[in-house]
């Protein structure tokens, strides 16, 4: 007999390293993404990451509040030293948040994972390089 | 009233269809080149047998009525094949029309009934004779606009391919007039496309589009922040220089798209960014 699956409070978060990786599978609603945003933030602080992933390719359909949702956390990222890239938006949904108009400038993204981990590796670097030396 | 018709076409038909074909044949809308003897006879036969039956009721004046729909269906098939055959709508129409004079005759030759009645008779033939004519050729119309209505569906969907000309590049070679639907159309196969093949780069060609004006660039500016919003970066390429001064006359912003004059250009450009060394005619970059 199947269960049926409690409703998600809380979404995971998956770490790879220094990045960290977030999959979106469900509706959004306020308390989910504050919660989102508490415990990404403070994950990127705990183990110091440095890339985000954030995982869409589930999601089809979307509003506007999706959309500032990601531009939000992408740059609260970006203030913990993280950079943060959006990946695997569907074609229906893009479309969608041109059509609302909603402003996703300072939102990387990429069309997977895997391209967003190559995206990432190229804008922070190789966790074995370690490019942040303080200079006296 | 008009019995008379009805009951001529019953028992002189053979004389009529007689009349009727040799008048078709040695008149000069024939076109022999296009229809043979045979089958004009069999189509004549056809059209005696269910005008006959349909004028019967009594009823000539309403070619609407359940009586006539043999007729009417019998001129639809007749319109659409002549159509095909490559007769014009006159002559389609004419196979009705020259019905009368067969008719007529008989008509004048029974000679029973007082001259006010033949001329009602024959007016009412007449009238008769003309619907059928006139609804032929209305069909002939109809099948043409069908004809090319169909083409221009053909015509939307060959109009919108999306190639991959290298790995990771795409290419959508627009061609014709770009409307709404077109466009609508033309940016889901292309962002369809780029999820399919996890191509990161797309160039859009517009060469052979001739005219582009606020909506058009408005559509295409669109498609380019939709790629870009799941990460992937349109070109657009093939910009004629009248295009380029339509465009910044528009005040069209294009800061945030990378355009080239030529598809050429734009898949050198391509190639770059994605890491792959080119070889320069010139060392203009």
């Amino acid at each position: 007999m199947d269960r049926i699956p409690a409703p998600m409070d809380r979404i995971p978060i998956l770490r790879m390293g220094d990045l960290l990786l977030v999959t979106i599978q469900v509706d959004m609603h306020d308390r989910l993404a504050s919660a989102l945003q508490d415990d990404l933030t403070g994950k990127i602080a705990e183990v110091s990451a440095k890339g985000v992933l954030i995982d869409i390719s589930s999601l089809d359909i979307v509003d506007s509040f999706i959309g500032r949702m990601l531009a939000n956390t992408s740059a609260m990222a970006r203030v913990l030293g993280a950079e943060a890239v959006v990946v695997g938006m569907q074609p229906a949904v893009a479309i969608t948040l041109v059509e609302l108009g909603v402003n996703l400038s300072g939102v990387h993204t990429a069309l997977d994972v895997e391209k967003g981990v190559e995206m990432l590796r190229n804008r922070i670097g190789f966790p074995e390089r370690d490019d942040t030396d303080v200079r006296f | 009233m008009n019995t008379s018709i009805a009951n001529l076409l019953v028992s002189q038909r053979n004389e009529i269809f007689q009349e009727w074909m040799h008048q078709q044949l040695s008149s000069e809308a024939m076109r022999a080149d296009l229809i043979s003897e045979a089958d004009l006879r069999t189509e004549s036969d056809r059209f005696l047998e269910v005008i006959s039956r349909a004028v019967q009721s009594g009823n000539f004046n309403d070619i609407r009525a359940p009586e006539y729909k043999p007729v009417l269906e019998m001129l639809e098939r007749f319109s659409r094949s002549r159509g095909l055959q490559g007769f014009t709508p006159s002559e389609t129409a004419t196979f009705v029309f020259s019905f009368k004079q067969p008719l007529f005759n008989a008509l004048r030759k029974s000679g029973n009934g007082e001259p006010a009645e033949q001329i009602e008779n024959v007016w009412a033939a007449n009238l008769l004779i003309d619907k059928l004519g006139l609804y032929t050729t209305e069909m002939y119309q109809q099948s043409r606009e069908e004809v090319i209505r169909r083409q221009q569906e053909e015509m939307l969907e060959l109009s919108t391919p999306v190639v991959q000309i290298w790995e990771g590049i795409l290419a959508l070679p627009l061609i014709g007039t770009l409307d709404s639907a077109r466009t609508s159309v033309m940016m889901e196969t292309l962002l369809q496309k780029i999820v399919e093949t996890r191509s990161e780069l797309a160039i859009i060609d517009i060469t052979g589009v001739p005219t582009v004006d606020t909506l058009v660039a408005q559509h295409l500016l669109k498609t380019v922040a939709a790629a870009r919003l799941m990460g992937a970066d349109c070109l657009i390429s093939g910009i004629r220089p009248q295009i380029a001064q339509t465009m910044v006359h528009l005040q069209i912003d294009l800061s945030e798209v990378t355009t080239k004059a030529t598809l050429a250009e734009a898949l050198r450009f391509a190639l770059k960014r994605s890491g792959r060394p080119t070889q320069s005619k010139d060392s203009r970059e």
